[in-house]
């Protein structure tokens, strides 16, 4: 027989003092009723919050300012969406950790056009239009450069875009079919075609929402909202939901590192905490062969008082 | 057949290996050591207790439909269970987690005890996340914008895309529960294997190989 030191924080040596009774079943099913109990007691006091979801209708009859400029915005490729690049388009190189460009690496596998997907294909599902038919055959058949002109043109007008009697107005002459796309736009969301034909791109059946809450998401509707909720990432918002709820309470340490410097502010915030987290969490998962943190809780000496009888006893 | 090609059958082996690993009085205990006395211990039992009541409220949920708990009261009720047991749940299980972590509980060979408890508390996170991002309100509109730049920066949003509600749903009520279970299981049977991890004694000791 060999042997070797006794590594405190490894080994444990056999126990070789006594047994008590322990009924195992009736444990769990005493932890089941209980559980249930407070479950049923919780959910009877508190509730759950369901504050309903927004839509493109709403946003652009309560906002029409900011859907008109999200709209233009999606058109001009300037939209968050639009410059996002992987996974939804090349605009741009993502976020990067050190050198590592993870997002760019693995592609725009989600590709999203914002002029063709936001504006022009949901323009083109309106029925019986005659005029904006025109206007998107006339888009359709200009060139890239004609295109870029007619926009342009419609974005520096834009400054002094307003609503008048329910209907977009900008006043300008050299932008070809644009300012009727917009205002047809516009239109077509306070109506709530809007928000069918943005998930109905890709078939009659449908779960996949990306198209409109990335719309919803370029603009400050929403956002504003949030806002109200509590739920921004400056106000913690990650780990809260709507209302006086705990909400993901169990991301508390996530959602503080978004709270300091430099991930409040940098354009990779979001990789460096991710990297942080997958470190930490790597930590977490290997801490029986860490040496030192592996020591800490023989050196804190919490496990006294969570053993206090048996020491008690013993000593 | 002969008593040697029996004892060669795959069948026997592993029910040889199984009962060797897991006799019943270990697998169904009726007595532990004297130094479990200490109520940390419950919340190991609570966390269960609590995927239980986790999964039948979500199996309720399921019953209808993923817009029913919008449109009805007792649907909504329902909900109100499911929130609140994962809200027990996550409380029991971090709790659990801490006691585990002072108590070094991965000591004498319970290393992968440790690691089945950890990974499972991750999985639990991203099962809890889909749910969030599946309820179909403002919450789920809100939380998968935000969090799309997270899971995007890492390159897994082009494969894993929480915009896309039929993939998260499908994710929360099938592969994620499915992984946190078959983990617990795991990690229950590995701790009736190895049993509770005993207190700190004396440094130095040698302990025979």
């Amino acid at each position: 027989m060999r042997s070797k030191a006794f590594r405190p924080d490894v080994d444990a040596p056999e126990w070789k003092g006594g047994y008590s009774p322990y009924d195992i079943i009736k444990e769990g099913i005493i932890a089941v009723v209980v559980v249930s109990i407070l479950t049923v007691l919780l959910a009877i006091a508190f509730g759950s919050p369901d504050d309903p979801s927004i839509t493109v209708k709403a946003w652009s009859t309560n906002d029409p300012m900011d859907f008109a400029a999200t709209a233009l915005s999606e058109l001009n490729n300037t939209s968050g969406t639009a410059q996002y690049g992987a996974p939804y388009n090349k605009a741009s190189t993502g976020q990067q950790l050190g050198p590592l460009t993870l997002a760019k690496w693995v592609g725009a596998r989600i590709p999203i056009n914002t002029v063709n997907d936001f504006v022009i294909n949901p323009l083109k599902s309106l029925p019986g239009q005659p005029a904006l038919s025109s206007d998107l055959s006339q888009w359709s058949s200009a060139s890239t450069s004609t295109r870029a002109n007619w926009v342009n043109n419609y974005t520096h007008a834009a400054n002094k875009m307003k609503i008048v009697s329910g209907q977009l107005v900008v006043n300008t002459t050299s932008a070809g079919p644009v300012p009727l796309m917009m205002s047809d736009l516009l239109q077509m969301a306070r109506t709530g075609a809007l928000d069918q034909a943005l998930v109905t791109q890709n078939g009659f059946y449908t779960t996949d929402y990306t198209l409109p809450l990335l719309f919803l998401a370029d603009g400050t509707y929403m956002a504003n909202l949030a806002q109200k909720q509590h739920l921004t990432g400056d106000q913690w918002g990650m780990m809260n939901e709507t209302g006086n709820y705990p909400g993901q309470a169990w991301l508390w340490l996530y959602t503080f590192w978004y709270q300091v410097s430099p991930m409040n502010s940098s354009g990779n915030g979001d990789i460096l905490v991710w990297g942080i987290m997958m470190v930490l969490s790597a930590g977490l998962l290997l801490m029986p062969f860490i040496p030192g943190l592996r020591s800490i809780p023989r050196k804190t000496r919490v496990y006294r008082l969570i053993w206090r009888e048996h020491y008690r006893d013993v000593e | 057949m002969s008593t040697t090609e029996i004892d060669r059958q795959w069948t026997t082996r592993l029910r040889r290996r199984v009962a060797g690993k897991l006799p019943p009085e270990k697998l169904l205990p009726d007595t532990q050591p004297t130094y479990v006395a200490s109520w940390i211990y419950v919340f190991g039992v609570t966390t269960m207790a609590a995927l239980g009541v986790v999964i039948v409220s979500g199996c309720l949920l399921a019953l209808r439909g993923p817009q029913w708990w919008h449109t009805s009261s007792v649907g909504h009720f329902v909900n109100s269970l499911h929130l609140w047991s994962v809200e027990i749940f996550f409380f029991a299980m971090v709790i659990h987690l801490w006691g585990k972590y002072f108590m070094a509980a991965w000591r004498g060979g319970r290393a992968l005890t440790w690691m089945t408890g950890v990974f499972t508390f991750l999985v639990s996170i991203a099962t809890a996340f889909t749910g969030y991002v599946s309820q179909s309100n403002f919450d789920s509109q809100w939380i998968s914008t935000q969090a799309k730049d997270g899971i995007n920066s890492t390159g897994a949003g082009a494969f894993w895309n929480v915009l896309n509600t039929g993939q998260m749903l499908m994710w929360h009520i099938v592969l994620l529960p499915l992984a946190a279970v078959v983990l617990t299981v795991f990690h229950v049977l590995l701790v009736r294997i190895k049993g509770v991890v005993p207190p700190f004694e004396k440094d130095g000791a040698e302990v025979a190989q």
